[in-house]
């Protein structure tokens, strides 16, 4: 079945804050999709409302041709939801709480195994044990177990690797390529921008506002700018100094470099240099590096900001 | 069904594993019956007397002698001066005072009217009250007996008296825990029940695990429900347990049936567990969850009857009292077990409670969104 995902004019509120303006977004039947955007951009209360906790102000969506609104007690049947608070219960075992799930949606977990499976032999050596006791990893791999324990057409992961281990991450992430194959569309939200390229597509989100879909390759295509990393002494001297600079177009911390952007096409190198030197900075290394998905986001955010 | 049943596993799994809570459920109450009915009482025992006796004529010493022999007083200091008595009851070691003046015995035996004065700590209004009605029935018992002598010497003749007495009907004694227990029954299960049931709900939505419910396919009717039986088996097993001892340690007379009491029970539980459920669905913390709790509670108990009689309370008192649902209960229980009541005698009383239940648990199922 086509469980596509058709978001149209989506908006919310909450008292003052306007948490999603107006969003349009077309996520594909069995796609792995990525909502990618800082803390506070709105893609939790997105999912809330994709996932019937919430009732939009205006606009609407469907998932297949059934109504978030309108069906909401279908769409809770073919969909899989994990929040990004762990949201088990913590004084139940392992196997308790997939049985619970299980038998909330009148199914059985011998039923459903062939989905879980991969998954679930992971943590079955600990299935007597509290789920309050694991480690993040192995939650999260409950929880996953969990909201697939009923076949959903539909996954909705909000922030599922945050507070998780690179090693779980990874591991989750190969979870989510083998649950595709299985014909789910599963949406991910992420702070992470490294997350994005393992995304079919993704979606940048801000402010409530989607500043861009695109495949996360084009998305770095499309970067005009030549990006360079420059490092030096001190990194947060240099940020301050190079805000001053009048060619900046953009700077910003990265890890242990700065990125920055000049606002002419061609410029030399050399000029960078020189005004940080007079500015007192020693050991400055500059290169050209090739631009990542976090650089697309700040400056399409800071683009947008600019609009405003 | 098959839904209901796990829900209830997995309620009762949660109870028995919170090792905090179980002696809170299972211990507590049973101390809080055994404490309170022989604490709670009213039986006015050891009243400290001071005495200031400036007549020491023989009439004065036969009255406080009669203070003295009386279990329910104790004569600490007899003085002469008023003053040093008042400063007793500044320090709090004295409850009342007994003032003879000089005249005293001269008067009686003028056949006078004799007057004494007594002064009363009244820093607690209800045990003053006490005070004055134990004080005067001594007094007047010597009143008695005093005017009889003085009538029979003067006439020769026997005087006869009317003598009224009183039977106290269904508890001949007036004995309190009788009284009181039954009371502190229905306070047990109230509070079992009341907080038990606030607590829950909000405590899903406090760590999280509501949502993930929310938008599982499960019905309103029936997660409320899952989290409604666990509560009335737990106050039903609690209500067992006090009526057992209520029968065994105490020993105070079961006249009615324990059945009927069951029934009431089931009916005013539904009423106590939907309410916290209402109160559950309405707040964000356990925390909230608790101090709307109290405060329905207190409110409810301190006007159920329990302690003041609901007769004394003012007009306006009286008539918020038809929604409390523990004043119902606690009458209820009462008239079962110490006067035999049967079912039609209480049938209006279970009607009521039985129109809280319904609609307190529908307002419960109504306000409980699984949309924000």
């Amino acid at each position: 079945m086509n469980a596509g995902i058709s978001i149209e004019n989506l908006s919310k509120r909450y008292g003052s804050v306007q948490a999603l303006k107006h969003i349009n977004l077309d996520i594909n039947s069995g796609e792995l999709f990525g909502l990618i955007g800082p803390d506070g951009a709105g893609k939790t209360t997105l999912f809330r409302l994709l996932a019937t906790l919430l009732l939009p102000d205006k606009g609407g969506a469907r998932m297949g041709d059934i109504d978030i609104v309108g069906d909401y007690k279908q769409i809770r049947n073919l969909l899989g939801y994990m929040p990004g608070k762990f949201s088990l219960y913590q004084d139940l075992s392992v196997i308790e709480n997939l049985e619970f799930f299980a038998t909330v949606f009148d199914t059985r977990i011998e039923d459903n195994m062939d989905m879980i499976h991969d998954i679930w032999v992971q943590i079955e050596p600990f299935k007597d044990r509290l789920a309050g006791n694991l480690s993040g990893g192995m939650k999260q791999k409950l929880a996953l177990c969990c909201a697939l324990i009923h076949q959903p057409k539909v996954l909705l992961l909000d922030e599922p690797t945050t507070g998780v281990d690179a090693v779980s991450r990874s591991e989750f992430w190969q979870m989510l390529k083998s649950l595709k194959s299985k014909g789910i569309t599963i949406v991910v939200a992420t702070p992470y921008m490294d997350e994005a390229n393992l995304c079919e597509r993704v979606a940048l989100i801000k402010d409530g506002e989607i500043l861009q879909v695109n495949t996360p390759q084009e998305i770095v295509d499309q970067f005009e700018r030549k990006l360079y990393a420059i490092k030096s002494d001190d990194n947060y001297q240099c940020l301050l100094d190079l805000r001053e600079f009048e060619f900046t177009n953009s700077v910003f911390l990265f890890g242990q470099t700065l990125h920055y952007t000049d606002v002419r096409k061609e410029f030399s190198l050399e000029e960078v240099n020189s005004y940080l030197k007079s500015k007192g900075h020693l050991n400055l290394e500059i290169e050209h590096v090739k631009p990542g998905i976090e650089d697309c986001f700040m400056a399409l955010s800071t683009k947008a900001d600019g609009y405003e | 069904m098959r839904v209901l049943k796990y829900l209830l596993q997995k309620e009762f799994l949660q109870i028995f594993r919170n090792k905090s809570m179980l002696p809170i459920i299972f211990v507590m109450p049973i101390l809080q019956l055994c404490v309170l009915s022989f604490a709670a009482t009213y039986d006015m025992k050891n009243t400290n007397l001071y005495i200031v006796d400036k007549d020491l004529s023989s009439h004065s010493r036969e009255l406080i002698s009669k203070f003295n022999g009386s279990p329910f007083f104790t004569v600490k200091e007899i003085g002469f001066s008023v003053e040093e008595a008042e400063k007793e009851i500044y320090k709090d070691k004295i409850d009342a005072i007994l003032v003879f003046n000089d005249d005293f015995g001269k008067s009686v035996d003028l056949k006078k009217g004799a007057s004494v004065q007594v002064l009363i700590n009244a820093i607690n209004a209800s045990s003053a009250g006490l005070y004055n009605a134990y004080i005067s029935s001594v007094i007047q018992d010597y009143n008695r007996k005093v005017s009889a002598s003085i009538r029979e010497v003067g006439t020769g003749v026997p005087v006869h008296f009317v003598q009224s007495s009183y039977l106290h009907q269904f508890n001949p004694e007036m004995k309190y825990i009788p009284y009181m227990l039954p009371g502190l029954l229905v306070l047990l299960v109230t509070v079992i029940g009341l907080f038990l049931s606030a607590m829950n709900v909000v405590r899903e939505k406090e760590i999280g695990t509501i949502e993930q419910i929310n938008v599982t396919p499960i019905r309103k009717s029936q997660f409320l429900l899952a989290k409604l039986i666990p509560f009335l088996i737990i106050g039903f097993f609690e209500l067992g347990i006090g009526l057992s001892i209520a029968a065994f340690l105490f020993k105070i007379p079961f006249l009615g049936s324990v059945w009927l009491v069951y029934l009431v029970a089931f009916v005013y539980l539904i009423a106590i567990l939907g309410f916290g459920l209402l109160i559950s669905t309405q707040t964000n913390t356990q925390q909230q969850a608790m101090f709307i709790a109290w405060f329905f509670m207190v409110i409810f108990l301190l006007m159920s009857g329990l302690f003041t009689p609901v007769e004394s309370m003012p007009e306006w008192g009286q008539t918020l009292n038809i929604l409390n649902p523990i004043a119902y209960f606690i009458k209820v229980i009462r008239m079962i077990l110490l006067k035999g009541s049967g079912f039609f005698d209480i049938v209006d009383e279970i009607a009521i409670l039985t129109l809280f239940a319904v609609s307190v648990v529908s307002i419960a199922v109504n306000r409980y969104r699984k949309v924000a």
